[in-house]
């Protein structure tokens, strides 16, 4: 699959053929330095963004080829989001965010579970200014799994993070995979935490240059940098 | 409550600043809409309702008199379905306890229940039959003393005087509008209609077995110009003065003129005042957009569909409409009653329904809606519609260039943050321009609030200081020799005395005619002047008729034509007179003649019907006395009378209209000049925040905002004062009627007023603007994401 980007004068190479596969319940780390195309990838692979050759499949989908309209409901049924910067609506509280999400979702978990789930049950009725960074970013991730998405995708989650509140947003992804059984996609150019997942995949200058396979996945809670 | 809802409610909560200023100018706009309409609407319905309920004639004619006998041939005319003759006469009148002479007419009851203009009686009752010293009287004269009935009045009728008990008060929609004749306004307190049994007004007035007044309706098919012709021709031996249809009766055509004015009203200013609102919720939409590109980003990754989006910022927008629809609606009731108030106090209609009919409600909603989404509707689609990923991203680097201004200009001087300012303006050029003509916009509304002031200002010098300069003006029952004016010089107090004559006639031009006065006047007038348009008395020419322009243009005729004079005083000559100049007047239409021309074209000797008198003011309250006594005077008037009633009711009514327009304008200025600051803040504070992080003080970032919204508004101003001027132009011509003609007039402390008003307005946005950035968040901006 290949993504050019036209920007006028020049043209941006952003994914210039990759192959690959996920599978349900896996976690996947996609590690590479910045301009390597993950990002392009994980917004194609969560259709917001459109591949220019080759084809995506999610089950018997074909995404490239669908329709606004398409999309939309195949991001609203299937995919969990998490953002490198939170992207929460500031006029909402905790809840309203996580909220917003499953009262458009087929068969959501309560917004109030989704919360407690990375450790914010305390925290619901907060607005975003007065959540912390790292509280921030689980509100994003209970936002993305309230809907018991079938594809979750993480990018850059720990990125605004120190490392120790980092870890703790990785351990609620790690968690929702596992419980779950999510096919997990996570972007990070933080070698450290390539050892969460069951496969590495990096990335180069829009290509797959390596795919390592971890035997055993560790326990964010042992990953330090 | 869903989330996206509790989001919309939080987001106007947050922006409530502006939110109430949008709703105050969109509701001003509608809210003129519903005052004007609606009272339009009820004046109308009233108007009709009136005309059927108490049978007002559609065909009339005045003659000298007739016998009875000739009201059958009156019936036979093809088209005419009923016929009343009646009786009236003029007369003047003394009330007991009110120093001034009352001048008036008196209208006869029929002897059997009447076909036409039948009467409300509001209080006490009509002459019991028989009685032939009791009258009922006019509302606006009983009204203005307030009398109760039981009254007595005295009335010189045919020169001998009469002691009358009032038994009733009545209306009825012929005396809608009471103008005495030769009077340009109302004057309620001197001039009545008192309503008598025709045997004894016929008694009173010589007119026994006779009539000098005919009515009728007519069937639905019929012409009224061939029923006029033909009432016209059977009259003629009898002193006919000319059929005329509803359109040429005096309060008929008075309230038509009035009906022009307020389609106007309820069609320009709202649609100045919507035009506006809708660009503010362009503005502010526009900016709320741009900042929650990032959240509609995120909404759509999850699944929010572009429709349902668009919705939701469509909604924001229609709570504000909805706010500002009620508020207007609100408004424009109540204003519409304190109107309709304002008209009743001119007209004297028998009732007023006043109502906000639902069809105006339901328009006023839908140019809410139409204001509200044709600002936005676009803006919220497109945005909407961006694809997440793209949205997502930060906004790129808007792209700036060195500006024209300091290429060119002394810009290469500017300190930085001047540079930035000029930059910045032309970066966004539309913008920029926009939010220039938003502040125009308003500047210029404010100038025509102030215009209504200083035209009737202008009106009442150009008419009652410059052309018509009397203490006192007298009507004289018919003409009478120019010897009678040294009896008035003779009076004590009495100065110098004028001489004038006036004659009706029907004046045509090719298929157009007009019923005017010819007013014959002096030649070399002191007292009663015409006057070109630097106010500076003009010379009448020795021959041929001059015409108001406003008639000419009626008329079709221009200076050098030759137009059809019809007499209207019994003789009923039709003559052929050029026109030989024109005159420009704001009160009334009237052709002037010289009086000794005029004589000659009466074929008459030195005679007069009135008379203009200078007097010395002490005397002036003693004069009237003297003047009423004297039999052959049919009424008085005094320019104070004229300019007091010309306050009290006309200029009252356009004093009102000004008032409102100013009070909604300066919402408009308000409303625009704080939402230009408002989004000019919010759209920049990331990028001041983060030079006051590289060292800027307050100071010099509030000078980096304020200073573009001073170049803004200083740019603005002047544009604005030229727009006004334009506007009230526009609103002069528009507002030309056969009462009035406005004048373009602007006073420099109009000017002064609107450009001051913005300046305030745009110092208080500054104010509360100025507060916020003392408060910029400073660490927040090197964390979040650009």
């Amino acid at each position: 699959m290949t993504k050019v980007y036209d920007m006028g004068e020049v043209s941006v190479h952003a994914l210039r053929g990759v192959d690959l596969e996920l599978f349900g319940g896996e976690m996947m780390v996609l590690l590479g330095p910045s301009g390597s195309g993950k990002s392009t990838l994980l917004n194609i692979l969560g259709g917001l963004d459109r591949a220019s050759g080759g084809t995506v499949l999610y089950r018997d989908l074909d995404i490239t080829a669908a329709g606004d309209k398409e999309l939309t409901q195949y991001r609203r049924s299937h995919v969990g989001f998490v953002f490198q910067f939170y992207n929460l609506i500031p006029s909402l509280t905790a809840l309203e965010n996580v909220a917003a999400v499953t009262e458009i979702a087929d068969k959501p978990m309560r917004p109030e579970e989704a919360l407690e789930l990375v450790g914010l049950g305390d925290r619901m009725h907060h607005f975003p200014s007065q959540l912390s960074g790292g509280q921030q970013q689980r509100v994003t991730i209970a936002r993305a799994i309230a809907k018991k998405p079938s594809v979750l995708l993480c990018d850059e989650p720990t990125g605004a993070l120190d490392s120790e509140t980092g870890i703790v947003v990785l351990e609620a992804i790690d968690r929702v995979n596992r419980e779950l059984g999510a096919a997990t996609a996570v972007i990070t150019h933080n070698a450290d935490i390539a050892g969460m997942a069951d496969r590495v995949v990096h990335m180069s200058n829009g290509h797959v240059s390596a795919v390592d396979i971890n035997k055993t996945r560790r326990n964010p809670r042992d990953l330090h940098w | 409550m869903r989330a996206l809802d509790i989001k919309l409610f939080r987001d106007l909560w947050r922006m409530r600043g502006q939110v109430i200023a949008i709703a105050l100018v969109l509701a001003a706009g509608i809210a003129t809409y519903v005052m004007a309409a609606s009272t339009l609407d009820s004046l109308q319905r009233t108007q009709t309702m009136l005309y059927a309920e108490y049978r007002f004639p559609e065909l009339f004619s005045g003659l000298k008199r007739a016998p009875a006998s000739v009201l059958a041939r009156v019936a036979a005319i093809p088209g005419v379905v009923e016929v009343e003759s009646r009786v009236i006469a003029q007369a003047s009148m003394y009330l007991d306890g009110f120093d001034q002479p009352v001048s008036g007419q008196i209208v006869s009851l029929p002897k059997l229940a009447s076909q036409f203009n039948q009467l409300r009686v509001r209080a006490g009752r009509l002459p019991e039959a028989g009685r032939d010293n009791e009258a009922a009287v006019s509302d606006g004269f009983a009204g203005a003393h307030k009398l109760q009935p039981g009254f007595a009045m005295e009335a010189t009728i045919n020169g001998r005087k009469r002691k009358l008990t009032v038994t009733g008060i009545v209306s009825t929609p012929e005396f809608i509008y009471q103008l005495a004749p030769g009077s340009i306004v109302p004057d309620f307190k001197s001039y009545c209609v008192l309503w008598m049994n025709r045997d004894a007004l016929e008694g009173a007035y010589n007119m026994t077995g006779a009539f000098n007044e005919v009515v009728a309706s007519l069937d639905r098919d019929a012409r009224v110009e061939d029923a006029v012709q033909q009432l016209d021709a059977i009259l003629k031996p009898y002193g006919g003065l000319g059929a005329y249809g509803r359109k040429d009766q005096v309060s008929h055509r008075y309230l038509s003129e009035e009906f022009k004015q307020l389609t106007m009203m309820s069609t320009m200013f709202p649609a100045i005042f919507l035009s506006v609102a809708a660009f503010l919720l362009n503005v502010v939409i526009g900016r709320l957009l741009a900042t929650q590109r990032g959240q509609i980003a995120i909404l759509k990754a999850f699944g929010y569909t572009t429709a349902s989006l668009a919705i939701h910022f469509v909604k924001l927008t229609m709570v504000i409409v909805v706010i500002g629809v009620a508020l207007g609606i609100a408004g424009g009731r109540w204003l519409g009653g304190g109107l309709s108030a304002l008209y009743m106090d001119v007209y004297k209609f028998p009732y007023l329904h006043y109502e906000v009919r639902a069809e105006i409600v339901l328009a006023s909603i839908a140019f809410g809606v139409i204001a509200g989404t044709s600002g936005t509707l676009f803006a919220v689609f497109r945005a909407a519609a961006e694809s997440p990923a793209v949205a997502m991203q930060p906004a790129p680097p808007a792209s700036y260039r060195v500006s024209l201004f300091e290429r060119f200009g002394p810009g290469r001087w500017l300190s930085q943050p001047t540079r930035m300012i000029f930059r910045n303006i032309e970066r966004r050029p539309v913008k920029s321009l926009l939010s220039i003509a938003g502040v125009a916009m308003s500047t210029s509304i404010l100038i025509l609030g102030g215009f209504w002031g200083d035209a009737v200002d202008y009106m009442v010098f150009a008419q009652l200081r410059r052309a018509q300069i009397e203490d006192i003006s007298v009507t004289f029952f018919g003409p009478v020799s120019r010897r009678a004016l040294y009896s008035l010089t003779s009076l004590p107090g009495v100065s110098y005395a004028e001489p004038v004559r006036s004659v009706p006639a029907r004046l045509r031009y090719e298929h157009r005619t007009y019923r005017a006065a010819i007013q014959g006047i002096e030649s070399s007038g002191v007292l009663r002047r015409l006057l070109d348009t630097n106010l500076d008395p003009v010379e009448l020419p020795a021959e041929g008729i001059v015409l108001t322009d406003h008639l000419a243009t009626m008329l079709g005729v221009r200076s050098g034509d030759v137009m059809t004079v019809e007499l209207l005083d019994g003789s009923r000559e039709i003559r052929e007179i050029p026109v030989t100049g024109l005159v420009s007047e704001f009160i009334g239409v009237t052709a002037y003649m010289r009086r000794d021309s005029l004589n000659r074209f009466l074929r008459e000797g030195d005679s007069a019907t009135g008379a203009y008198l200078a007097a010395d003011p002490a005397s002036v309250d003693h004069l009237y006395t003297l003047l009423k006594k004297i039999p052959a005077v049919a009424g008085t008037g005094t320019r104070a009378r004229t300019l007091a009633s010309f306050y009290e009711t006309l200029a009252a009514q356009m004093l009102t209209f000004a008032f409102f327009n100013t009070l909604l304008a300066s919402t408009i200025a308000i409303g625009v000049v704080y939402n230009t600051v408002r989004v000019a803040l919010s759209e920049r504070s990331r990028e001041l925040a983060s030079l006051r992080v590289l060292g800027y003080t307050r100071g010099e970032v509030t000078y980096i905002l304020l200073g573009e919204l001073a170049v803004l508004i200083f740019a603005a101003i002047p544009i604005g004062l030229v727009f006004g001027r334009a506007l009230a132009g526009i609103m002069a011509s528009t507002a030309q009627t056969e009462l009035f003609r406005v004048p373009i007039i602007v006073e420099p402390s109009t000017y002064a007023f609107a450009a001051l008003a913005i300046v305030v307005a745009t110092l208080l946005s500054a104010l509360s603007v100025g507060r916020k950035i003392h408060h910029l968040d400073l660490v927040e901006v090197l964390k979040a994401r650009e």
